[in-house]
């Protein structure tokens, strides 16, 4: 979660203790939901008819500084009391050490509104999963600091991992990673053919360490390009879902916007609402969108052998003639109030080929 | 020769010597006494903490003192860099043999360090000793005491939330019995131990207590805290603080090391 925000929402409810995060961006959305099984003890507090269970975000520092040494916690601390304390402005955070030591911590905390991203994996057309290290080993692959990754299906059931690289980027100083992976790899594949999704890795990674620690299964719910991604994690106590906006694909030829019932962003006015609850309420009576989705397939292209790029592949040694060469136009849709993020780059460019040469002389 | 030197010592091994000195190096000066039970190096701040460090004569291998008593001040900081000259880490069985003699008034102390036939000379410049502070700290003034096992506090003090200006330190025969506490950005945090914790080695308190020490005037003390088994902590009826380390070195010989500290003046509204 501290990849994500700096804010930590704790939210009690019914079914359980969600802790939550957003990016500042509006881009990035995770809750891990613990169930009430999960605790030993679980008392949400007792809602009244007109109020609502209470809920508070604190310093994401001040909360991970208690929990600080993963291996002296485990060796001396028995267990972790949290008490909510609204009248005096205080979480209580209380650790139960050997020999009977008590350490307690008292965060000052805000009050805020419930932060919940929209999405629904429901009216995802895509789907995978996959075990936890099977995602790690590929993105192991690329550099700490790339920032956005493109997840593609590609025919056989492949699916790819391709940095994605900026349009301004110069051709001669790009290198572009590509790997492959087998239907066989993931536990379940269900995607519409030739899609492909554009998300930030660094929010992903965080994910990925959690699900491999955890050996959970990941799974992916993604759609379009421009709507958002749904990376889930599914245990008996645990619920875990890290929501992505992903890059739109204005190269895309326009079509009639798909019939399925799915209600778009709303495209951005100079007034849009920026309080959450106009927001969702635009959410439910929208019809339509104002933009067409993009074409879910991109144009291939078959590259010229002198200027193949050399390409590293992993998993697979199949080389595939199709090669996304359209970078859509920065464009990430913030999952929560509608509002399109761009970065003041030129209208989307004519594709051009990324040809990795051999760096030297730099 | 025939000189009679003021102080002239032998150790086997130096480190029983600087391990000791680094648990109290928090400022580059010292003061050292000597006395026929040993010696003594102080160190001092702000003239609100003092810490102490004991080697007793029988930790060393001859150890003689001409005077009732040697007194000089030195520089801390040289004299550990001079022990520890053939470098910190230390392979097994290896160790650097120390001889010390210092002529008296005036005179530099002259160290002769030997490690595998190795042998290093160094002369450093003494001066005249200042005074010290006296904490008139005596058993018979002592409101509360506890004595605890330092496994308990070491990663306590090591994870002190230094964002806090004061450790709190909470001592009374009721509950929280002893406590420490800081106040940080984020909030504060109380660590409680209670009176039977298996920690708890000696538990005597009278009253309920509550005094505040600057937290950076103590921070030093985690290295002698860090070397200790044992730590018993001390009140008087002012507040003052005594801290006294027991430490046992590679050769299970036990040393001590003491802090003495004053409460903070600068009382504000605490939230307990």
């Amino acid at each position: 979660l501290s990849r994500i925000g700096d804010e930590l929402y704790l939210e009690p409810s019914e079914s359980g203790l969600s802790l939550r995060a957003v990016n500042s961006s509006r881009s990035a959305f995770a809750s891990f939901l613990f169930a009430p099984l999960f605790f030993q003890l679980f008392e949400p507090g007792s809602a009244g008819p007109d109020t609502e269970l209470f809920r508070c975000k604190v310093h994401m520092k001040s909360f991970l500084g208690i929990f600080r040494s993963l291996p002296s916690l485990e060796k001396s601390v028995g267990k972790c009391l949290i008490l909510l304390k609204p009248r005096a402005s205080r979480l209580v955070l209380q650790l139960h050490c050997k020999y009977g030591v008590t350490k307690t911590h008292n965060l000052a905390f805000q009050e805020c509104e419930r932060l919940q991203a929209v999405f629904d994996t429901q009216r995802c057309t895509s789907r995978l999963c996959a075990p936890a290290r099977v995602l790690a080993e590929a993105v192991v692959h690329f550099p700490l600091t790339l920032a956005e990754v493109t997840l593609g299906t590609g025919p056989g059931g492949k699916i790819s991992l391709r940095n994605y690289v900026e349009e301004e980027a110069e051709p001669s100083k790009t290198m572009v990673t590509e790997l492959w992976l087998a239907e066989d790899e993931f536990q379940s594949v269900a995607v519409a053919p030739g899609s492909h999704i554009t998300f930030c890795l660094k929010e992903f990674r965080g994910l990925l360490s959690f699900a491999e620690a955890s050996n959970l299964p990941l799974t992916i719910h993604f759609d379009e390009p421009g709507r958002p991604a749904i990376f889930t994690l599914d245990d008996t106590v645990l619920e875990v879902h890290l929501v992505l906006a992903t890059l739109s694909d204005l190269e895309s030829n326009s079509q009639s916007p798909s019939t399925n019932g799915v209600s778009h962003l709303p495209a951005p006015s100079d007034d849009f609402p920026d309080d959450l609850e106009s927001y969702m309420v635009a959410m439910e009576t929208s019809e339509g969108g104002l933009e067409g989705p993009p074409s879910p397939t991109f144009p291939l292209r078959t590259p010229r052998p002198a200027e193949r790029e050399p390409e590293e592949e992993e998993e697979e040694e199949e080389e595939e003639g199709a090669v996304p060469g359209t970078p859509p136009h920065k464009k990430f849709c913030s999952l929560f109030f509608g509002s399109v993020m761009t970065p003041g780059r030129p209208g989307p460019a004519t594709s051009q080929e990324v040809l990795a040469e051999d760096s030297d002389g730099e | 020769s025939g000189e009679r030197y003021a102080l002239s010592a032998s150790l086997d091994n130096a480190r029983h010597l600087s391990s000791l000195l680094r648990a109290v190096h928090f400022q580059d000066y010292a003061t050292c006494l000597a006395t026929a039970s040993g010696l003594r190096v102080t160190v001092e701040d702000a003239k609100c903490i003092q810490a102490n460090a004991f080697i007793q004569a029988e930790i060393f291998q001859e150890f003689s003192v001409q005077e009732e008593s040697v007194m000089f001040r030195i520089s801390l900081s040289v004299l550990l860099d001079c022990l520890t000259i053939f470098g910190t880490s230390s392979l097994p069985g290896t160790s650097t043999a120390l001889r010390m003699c210092y002529q008296g008034y005036g005179y530099p102390l002259m160290l002769f360090l030997e490690e595998g036939g190795v042998v290093t000379v160094c002369k450093i410049n003494t001066q005249e000793p200042d005074e010290l502070l006296d904490f008139d700290f005596c058993s018979t003034k002592v409101v509360n005491k506890i004595i605890l096992q330092s496994e308990g506090l070491r990663e306590a003090f090591a994870e002190l939330d230094m964002a806090s200006e004061v450790l709190q330190i909470t001592m009374s025969p009721d509950k929280p019995y002893f406590r420490l506490s800081t106040f940080g950005n984020a909030g504060s945090a109380h660590l409680d131990y209670p009176r039977d914790s298996d920690l708890m080695e000696a538990f005597h308190c009278t009253q309920t207590q509550t005094n505040r020490y600057k937290i950076s005037l103590l921070k030093p003390s985690t290295k002698a805290l860090a070397l200790s088994c044992k730590v018993s902590i001390r009140t008087d009826a002012q507040g003052f603080l005594s801290l006294q380390y027991m430490i046992r070195n590679e050769d299970g010989q036990i040393c001590f090391v003491e802090y003495y500290c004053c409460p903070d003046e600068n009382i504000t509204e605490a939230e307990l």
